[in-house]
């Protein structure tokens, strides 16, 4: 018996001496020049059904009468559809405060919900005028899709999620805990980079797919759950009882989302741009819906330069002098956009983090309007 | 081929049945080589294509993630192949552990089916019959979801009498811990050991002369405890301080404790593959023959000595190769752990590959290493069967 295996042995190790052989071997024969043919001309392609050039957007999107957004219509939070066809979410009132600013009515957009795989093709193609979908602003998205990050409107971060009465409220409160995670991600990287730089030592608990994960979190196995702060707040929604689970103000990744827009147009990339700065800096001046008839006679000149009571800065866009105002009055502010998706009396709450006020220790900072 | 020699000259080589027998024997080797080297060459030229080619020098880059459980001291910043020893001896121990005890269950339920009690054998039939026909990867789920990990919470730790800590982070038994005086102690097991041994080997001889010889499996275990106990006593403090374990935090901490992904795995894997050795040892019991029993009864043995004697010794050599099979499938089965989030040899290589995105060399690292524990296996397996073959003379 023990001699048939002989031949087996064998094979094994002729497997070995080759594997080793090719692991030994340098770069390959340089003569046989293996080029590499990157599909670098899926870009190149992209016919736009618009001429690209300053201010054809605005044009086509005027003479159209409303405004076509990409958004996601299954991210509670960001961009979700309920059952009676509205949509909510901080993409989608972005989507409403370019609209309002465009047309002085932010009812002038129509959602186009798109999927992740097919986002890019469609701002390419000129099927959407801008894309509010939980977008992560990378460098190859940047370039090479051909398309403009506005503004990161979200950042979004690996997050942590714990049980409210185990009574945790940051990093250093897990220490000796377990901590839910799934393999092969990048977050599991992340997870020891951030435990270690903290010096906190915890035991991972690490499941092959977000179902096992989020059912052993569940049943209790770790003290949190770690993964994407939109992927948290989505899956808490799910969980026999949400309201016992916090997400903690901890951000262990840069995760940037924001809307894109085309190439080409610099115009529409400064409208996209602005109507965003006016969300933020309309909270920085304590600027909100309520008020803003209001603060139409504020003492300060930045307010009234914005809004349009003092200034030419509306024409300078191409739009008209109270696009600013339109936004604030219709949509509100960043806070109350942010608060009426993402606040504390909604399911999806995720705390502010690096979304608050550069006044308060956040990254939100908009450029002077002046 | 040709019966007997012909008088006139061989027919031409194309018609020579050897010569034929020959060449296709060459030209499907051949078939093989080719196509073989056809898949490496496709492997290859599309790794090129990818801008990388084989090699494991990347296993010696940081890791950079963290295990639960490891018998080596792997960290985060440990390199890839420290990650993947931990897996190797986390399946290692799941593997001893489960063979261990998958035997002896799995030996008493073999007996018990052929019992004479009905309700041992309806009981014993009935487990078998439950756990044959079960997936093993849904018993392994129910035992992690259904079991474990439905133990109380850290808080609401229950603590059994002894000790033990019952949650669903863990169980946790009283545990020793090596003080100053256990290297001297060890001298003392090491010694215990080699009489147990010496006992063994000398009983074994004395039967084989006098056909009568004391349970070596009785005395030998004795004579090691009573020089363990000897060591013990002769130190001065005890070689080994009891470590409770208690809840500290957020977790439970001290003594052993046994994970409930370990502790599902090896639950699973054990009462799973004893049903298949419990039925291989009731085939292997029922191949003796009747009349050996009968005769060994017949000259006065009873029925313990007749079992021991006469009939285990006949039926093992029904039960080892089998057997050995059962051991190789509860080698192969660990690497379900990847279901329930132990980490083994397949789920830190699993781990690995997404890691560095090194597919082809980290599967086949992990089969070969596979198939390096079924052929010891295997190996060792062959040698115990050759052992106790019966020799017919």
């Amino acid at each position: 018996m023990t001699k048939k295996l002989y031949p087996v042995l064998g094979l094994l190790l002729a497997t070995a001496v080759l594997l080793a052989a090719c692991g030994g071997s340098p770069a390959p024969a340089t003569g046989e020049a293996p080029v590499v043919e990157q599909p670098t001309a899926a870009p190149a392609e992209i016919i736009f059904t618009t001429p690209s050039g300053y201010g054809v957007t605005l044009e086509a999107v005027q003479s159209r009468g409303n405004l076509i957004c990409g958004v996601n219509s299954q991210v509670p939070g960001f961009g979700y559809v309920d059952a009676d066809g509205n949509f909510s979410g901080v993409d989608v009132d972005y989507c409403r405060a370019l609209a309002a600013a465009i047309f002085g009515d932010a009812t002038a957009v129509e959602f186009r919900p798109v999927t992740a795989a097919e986002r890019f093709t469609a701002l390419q193609s000129g099927e959407i005028d801008v894309l509010s979908r939980n977008t992560t602003w990378s460098t190859l998205r940047d370039t090479e899709l051909g398309g403009n990050f506005v503004h990161t409107t979200f950042y979004d971060g690996q997050g942590l999620m714990v049980r409210e009465d185990s009574g945790i409220t940051d990093i250093a409160g897990l220490d000796g805990g377990t901590i839910c995670v799934q393999t092969g991600t990048t977050t599991e990287l992340n997870l020891a980079d951030v435990f270690a730089a903290a010096g906190v030592s915890y035991t991972p608990a690490v499941f092959e797919d977000a179902d096992g994960t989020f059912a052993a979190y569940a049943e209790g196995r770790c003290d949190a759950v770690t993964t994407d702060k939109s992927g948290l707040v989505s899956r808490r929604t799910v969980l026999a009882d949400p309201d016992a689970h916090v997400i903690l103000d901890v951000t262990m990744s840069k995760e940037p989302l924001g809307p894109m827009v085309r190439h080409g147009d610099d115009q529409w990339f400064d409208i996209a741009q602005w109507t965003v700065f006016a969300l933020i800096s309309a909270e920085e001046f304590g600027v909100t819906s309520a008020n803003v008839d209001s603060m139409m006679t504020s003492s300060n000149p930045e307010v009234l330069r914005m809004l349009g009571a003092e200034g030419e800065l509306g024409a300078a866009l191409g739009l008209s002098a109270d696009w600013a105002y339109n936004v604030i009055s219709q949509v509100g502010n960043y806070e109350e956009v942010y608060n009426r998706s993402l606040g504390p009396d909604t399911p999806t709450y995720i705390p502010r983090g690096l979304n608050s006020l550069y006044t308060e220790g956040g990254l939100l900072y908009a450029p002077p309007f002046r | 081929m040709a019966n007997a020699p012909k008088a006139h000259a061989n027919p031409p080589f194309w018609r020579d049945e050897r010569v034929l027998r020959l060449l296709a024997q060459v030209a499907f080797g051949a078939a093989v080589l080719i196509f073989g080297y056809f898949l490496i060459q496709n492997m290859v030229n599309g790794l090129r294509q990818q801008g990388t080619t084989l090699g494991i020098g990347f296993l010696q880059n940081t890791a950079g993630f963290d295990l639960a459980e490891t018998l080596n001291n792997y960290t985060r910043s440990s390199p890839y192949f420290h990650a993947f020893l931990a897996g190797l001896y986390n399946t290692l121990l799941v593997s001893a552990i489960g063979i261990v005890l998958s035997t002896i269950l799995g030996i008493i339920l073999g007996v018990a089916r052929l019992s004479s009690n009905v309700l041992v054998r309806g009981l014993a039939t009935a487990y078998l019959e439950l756990m044959r026909n079960l997936s093993l990867l849904v018993f392994l789920i129910f035992w992690y979801l259904g079991v474990f990990l439905k133990l109380p919470l850290v808080k609401d730790a229950v603590i059994w009498p002894g000790d033990i800590i019952l949650t669903n982070r863990g169980i946790g038994i009283p545990w020793g811990i090596p003080t100053e005086t256990w290297p001297a102690f060890k001298l003392f097991l090491f010694g215990g050991l080699a009489l147990a041994i010496l006992i063994i080997v000398a009983f074994h001889f004395q039967g084989k002369r006098t056909g009568k010889a004391p349970l070596a499996i009785v005395w030998a275990p004795l004579a090691f405890a009573a020089v363990a106990a000897a060591g013990w006593f002769l130190q001065p403090s005890a070689p080994l301080s009891l470590d409770l374990p208690a809840v500290q935090g957020l977790n439970i901490r001290g003594g052993r404790i046994f994970t409930p992904e370990f502790m599902a795995l090896v639950s699973g894997l054990v009462l799973y593959t004893a049903a298949f050795i419990g039925e291989v040892v009731r085939a292997g019991i029922q191949a003796v023959s009747k009349g050996q029993v009968e005769a060994a009864r017949a000259i006065g043995l009873t029925s313990f000595q007749t079992l021991r004697l006469v009939v285990f010794p006949q039926a093992l050599q029904v039960i080892i190769p089998p057997l050995t099979s059962q051991y190789l499938n509860l080698t192969k089965n660990s690497s379900l752990a990847i279901a329930v989030g132990y980490p083994d040899l397949f789920y830190v290589s699993n781990t690995i590959l997404n890691q560095s995105g090194r597919a082809v060399e980290m599967i086949t690292l992990v089969m070969l290493t596979y198939l390096m524990f079924s052929l010891i296996t295997s190996i060792f397996m062959n040698w115990y069967n050759a052992r106790v073959r019966l020799v017919e003379r």
